[in-house]
């Protein structure tokens, strides 16, 4: 039925079974929809959140989604500025996968906000010595830029590429695409770090605050380099989740394993200076401000657990089995090392947003425990919907794997 | 962090060896500021306690078992951890007397700044406030009520001082050096056992500038370098030992 929307020479399900599948998506949508309805209507009263937990799930959610999408301007920026060509494979995807990643948070952001129709003061009112607002200001402009470099792939669309027009349009965005890479990669770098700057400007936060250089904390560089880590092996794991789903080929492994090893060395990068920042963090920064290590963790639920957990398992070994070229090549530990990181980079953006204010500051306070409710989970949900729902649409009617056609021939 | 500094800086000293813990001064916050009343108050994570009164145990077992109360306003600080987080300088310190502001119409209710403080002492405008039949005639015409969705927080009854240098105005009297009975704050004026004084921190003609340089005197989280403008007294150690956090090795 829609046949001549598919890319030429590409096989793809049929269209009653691709519709069910739509729905089978829908339904999540929905479900976040419905909650972001009563969220508007009754404002965050419906949510888990409290006085002590100003942020939870949602920061959380978009602190690792950002992290997460960071591979479209690492990418962007091996593709385009360093020229590695081998990228031009996977680019695509990264672009779609941090567009669905920025644009997301950003949906998310404006429920998480007590007063949505106030968030262009953020643009209007903006306190230039706050960190969120280099934040609202960056990822406004990089979703921007993102859309930019998506639509050249939407203009390649099988009829909308006969238009003359948008055809020498898309060629000629193509042609200017290290331009936008550039100015992404500026962007990204920027806000991305004012994320971890955030946390690291809390003074009155021992868990989350440290020093740094100049205006900037050192969570700022440790959020940077632990963005550009993750990205690229998200990415790949979003490809060959893809792969999985539609039985097909869509990336050459070879191009996988070069992300991995690009992952992997910012990787070794990262775990190198959070290892010493931890260090620094417990012996130095703690005593100062009266605290003892042990002092920052809590039972089970805020345990020490996760941050070996972060740090070993999800941080220190899978940057080994990044950086041994022989367990680089084996899917099995090319994919585990992307689960890892991912996760490990997951648990890190938790516990700088939830632990950091569980902890109590003051001698006679006590910790308390932060448990999101269902109006939480539903619009989180409802954005990993949409995610799967924008590369459902890509897949389908838009060439975004170079490859595919050789790969299955 | 940036300090600020003022001519005037008004402030507390809560003698926490006269505070018997009994909530007259939350109760006379929430009457002086519009706090509306929850139908379920019972998440206390989720109420609005400007003026917060904590319980304080030497943690020892009878018979030397001791307790203390603090009540806990906003420190107004002299480094706010608050002010330079807020994307929208919905927040400050920029006024001659050193109170942090609120801006209510311009909050977006990101949160950021109950993240920053340590002391708790911002809260969040969860549902719109509804005061019961005849409670409206009861509000206080100065103070604004807010709505949902917004930040708010102690402001040392703010409007009281508006009120204040109106009064010196009109009768002639620097605006900035006035009686201290001119301006007090609800909580200060309800203590029933005058454990609050307050004043200016810097006029040698008010009674805190002599209070804050008690060697009993001490102040919340020091260590963390935001110069708070309250100060709290007790002559017992274990009280003034709780004001801060401490390593094993520098107990006295």
């Amino acid at each position: 039925m829609d046949q001549k929307l598919i890319p030429d020479g590409l096989t793809r399900c049929s269209f009653g079974r691709y519709l069910l599948w739509l729905a089978f998506i829908g339904v999540f949508i929905l479900w976040g929809a419905y909650a972001a309805t009563i969220i508007f209507m009754k404002g965050l009263t419906v949510t888990g959140l409290d006085n002590y937990f100003g942020f939870g799930l949602w920061i959380t959610f978009d602190l690792a989604v950002i992290a997460l999408g960071a591979g479209a301007f690492f990418t962007g920026f091996l593709k385009y500025i360093l020229q590695i060509d081998q990228l031009k494979n996977i680019v695509n995807l990264a672009v779609i996968v941090g567009f669905i990643c920025y644009s997301g948070a950003m949906l998310v952001l404006t429920l998480d906000i007590g007063q949505p129709l106030r968030a262009w003061f953020g643009y209007w009112h903006p306190n230039v010595h706050s960190m969120l607002t280099e934040v609202i200001f960056c990822i406004t402009c990089y979703c921007m830029v993102l859309i930019i470099e998506f639509i050249p792939t939407i203009l390649e669309q099988k009829q909308l590429n006969k238009i003359p027009f948008l055809h020498y349009l898309a060629h000629n965005m193509h042609t200017h695409m290290a331009l936008f890479a550039g100015l992404g990669t500026f962007l990204s770098t920027f806000h991305q770090g004012s994320l971890g700057g955030m946390y690291g400007v809390l003074f009155g936060r021992p868990y989350a605050f440290r020093e740094g250089f100049f205006i900037w904390p050192w969570t700022f560089f440790l959020f940077i380099l632990s963005a550009v880590a993750a990205g690229p092996q998200f990415t790949v794991l979003v490809a060959t989740f893809m792969e999985k789903l539609t039985g097909k080929k869509l990336v050459d492994f070879r191009v996988k394993v070069l992300m991995g090893k690009i992952g992997g060395t910012m990787l070794c990068l990262y775990m190198f200076f959070k290892l010493i920042d931890t260090w620094y963090w417990a012996a130095g920064i703690l005593p100062q401000m009266g605290f003892t290590f042990d002092q920052m963790f809590y039972q089970v639920i805020y345990g020490k657990w996760l941050l070996w957990t972060e740090l070993i398992v999800c941080g220190v070994l899978p940057a080994i089995m990044l950086m041994i070229p022989s367990m680089r090549k084996q899917p099995f530990f090319l994919y585990l090392a992307g689960i890892l990181t991912c996760t490990g980079i997951t648990i890190n953006r938790y516990v700088f947003t939830v632990q950091t204010i569980a902890l109590p500051v003051m001698p006679f306070d006590k910790w308390e425990i932060y448990i999101p409710n269902w109006a939480e989970w539903a619009p989180s949900v409802m954005i990993v919907a949409y995610g799967f729902l924008v590369l459902s649409l890509s897949y389908r009617y838009l060439p975004v794997f170079p490859q595919e056609r050789k790969l299955n021939s | 962090m940036t300090h600020h500094e003022f001519k005037v800086k008004w402030g507390m000293v809560i003698d926490l060896d006269k505070c018997t813990g009994c909530g007259a001064c939350m109760v006379a916050c929430q009457v002086e500021n519009n706090v509306a009343p929850m139908n379920d108050a019972s998440n206390k994570l989720r109420t609005l306690t400007w003026m917060l009164v904590y319980e304080l145990s030497n943690h020892k077992d009878f018979p030397e078992h001791e307790t203390a109360f603090l009540p806990r306003p906003c420190m107004q600080c002299g480094a706010p951890s608050c002010v330079p987080v807020c994307p929208v300088v919905a927040t400050d310190k920029n006024e001659e007397g050193g109170i942090v502001s609120q801006i209510y119409p311009r909050c977006i209710g990101c949160r950021y700044c109950m993240a920053a403080c340590p002391y708790h002492a911002r809260y969040f405008n969860w549902l719109d406030p509804v005061f019961p039949k005849g409670m409206d005639k009861t509000l206080t015409p100065e103070v604004s009520p807010r709505p949902r969705g917004v930040v708010e927080k102690c402001s040392f009854c703010h409007t009281r001082l508006n009120n204040a240098r109106q009064r010196a105005r009109a009768e002639d009297v620097d605006p900035l050096d006035f009686p201290v009975e001119w301006y007090q704050p609800a909580c200060a004026e309800a203590c029933p056992t005058g454990a609050i004084t307050f004043g200016d921190l810097n006029n040698p003609k008010h009674e805190v500038n002599r209070l804050i340089k008690s060697p009993y005197a001490f102040r919340l989280l020091e260590r963390l370098g935001t110069d708070p403008q309250v100060y709290y007294m007790s002559r017992r150690d274990w009280v003034r030992y709780q004001g801060d956090n401490h390593l094993a090795h520098e107990k006295h």
